[in-house]
């Protein structure tokens, strides 16, 4: 089960500045912490995020294992032209996410 | 001259807010979100960026999935959640109709579980069983609670308010020594909370997940030092039935966020 919530406005002006939301659930486990049979827990983390305007990487960031659970996400981009925004999150274990949507740019 | 005003309208602002604050309508109850942060309050108010939401629509899809040997949905026998489990999550605990079996919301979807789905009973403090109730809670999000009238129930109250009000562990401490007796007072930095369950299933930044009333219940006995009881123990469900009568009126505002 791997769902995601993103916040982006439906419309826009060209050439406004919006702001975009992205949460995603997802354990964020360190691999710096031992289970309760001692052993430690494998590392677990989303390694990658990125979002694309119309194919266009408009924001990309590294995750490091110091990031909470439940990563939430916000960056700011220039609206140009309507499209689709695609989000991708790839971590350990084949975790691979994708969610989009679409924005007009009037 | 103007400064004079200001500042003078100030101090009947203050006057104003404090005494209402004093007053309070002669209910003295609080919840956990009017002592949090206001930017803890915008993270539960904001469905983006509320963590608990996640599960909410985790929900949704296991509501609308078929499951068990009955192949059958949540939502092939109830409606549409917002109208089905309207005010639902705000009378449990409760009996099961027509039956002598007192369960708290996840218990009662377990039930529906066994008995319609034949399916297995999910585990408790799952993800399933969180996404689930974080789902039917969320559809009485503003509802008062409103615990049923059931007259079987006010027994299991009052075991529930003997367990509360009850020394134990190796701290000696009963509930109500903090939550009713020092209630608004700090514990290590943190404010005591009265202990009204408005929230549950709650997102707690502490635990980075959803958790249940009974977690928090669990959570609270390991800090005083004493053995917790096994989840969905009779103990568990009069503790919540009676802190439920507790908090009757106050609004559902599930999935909360606490720190």
């Amino acid at each position: 089960m791997a769902n995601a919530l993103i916040n982006a406005p439906k419309t826009a002006k060209r050439g406004d500045t919006i702001e975009i939301k992205a949460l995603i659930l997802h354990p964020m486990e360190t691999g710096f912490r031992p289970g309760t049979n001692g052993r430690m827990i494998p590392r677990n983390i989303i390694e990658h995020f990125s979002a694309r305007w119309n194919g266009e990487e408009i924001f990309a960031m590294t995750f490091s294992p110091a990031i909470a659970a439940n990563p939430f996400v916000s960056f700011f981009t220039v609206a140009k032209e309507s499209g689709k925004i695609d989000f991708l999150w790839t971590g350990d274990e084949d975790f691979r996410v994708t969610e989009s949507v679409a924005i007009t740019v009037t | 001259m103007r400064l004079r005003y200001l500042g003078l309208a100030l101090v009947s602002i203050f006057v104003a807010s404090w005494a209402a604050a004093q007053s309070g309508g002669g209910d003295q109850r609080r919840t956990g979100y009017q002592d949090m942060s206001a930017p803890l309050q915008q993270m539960e108010d904001d469905d983006t960026a509320n963590p608990g939401m996640l599960f909410v629509q985790a929900g949704e899809i296991l509501w609308n999935a078929p499951a068990g040997k009955a192949n059958k949905a949540c939502a092939d026998c109830h409606s549409a959640v917002d109208k089905s489990m309207k005010g639902v999550a705000a009378r449990y605990p409760a009996f099961a109709k027509d039956t002598d079996t007192l369960v708290d919301l996840d218990g009662r979807i377990n039930l529906c579980r066994t008995g319609q789905q034949q399916a297995d009973a999910l585990k408790p403090e799952s993800q399933d069983i969180l996404a689930l109730s974080a789902y039917v809670t969320r559809a009485s999000r503003g509802l008062p609670i409103a615990p049923p009238a059931d007259p079987r129930l006010v027994k299991v109250r009052a075991e529930g308010e003997v367990l509360f009000k009850r020394r134990e562990g190796q701290l000696n401490l009963s509930c109500a020594n903090c939550h009713d007796d020092n209630a608004g007072r700090k514990l290590a930095g943190a404010t005591i909370p009265q202990g009204h369950p408005t929230a549950y299933p709650v997102y707690r930044s502490e635990w980075q997940t959803v958790g249940s009333l009974q977690r928090r219940l669990r959570n609270c006995m390991i800090g005083m030092r004493s053995e917790p009881y096994a989840y969905n123990s009779a103990e568990y469900v009069a503790l919540e039935a009676y802190l439920m009568d507790r908090a009757k009126g106050l609004k559902i505002e599930s999935p909360g966020i606490r720190p």
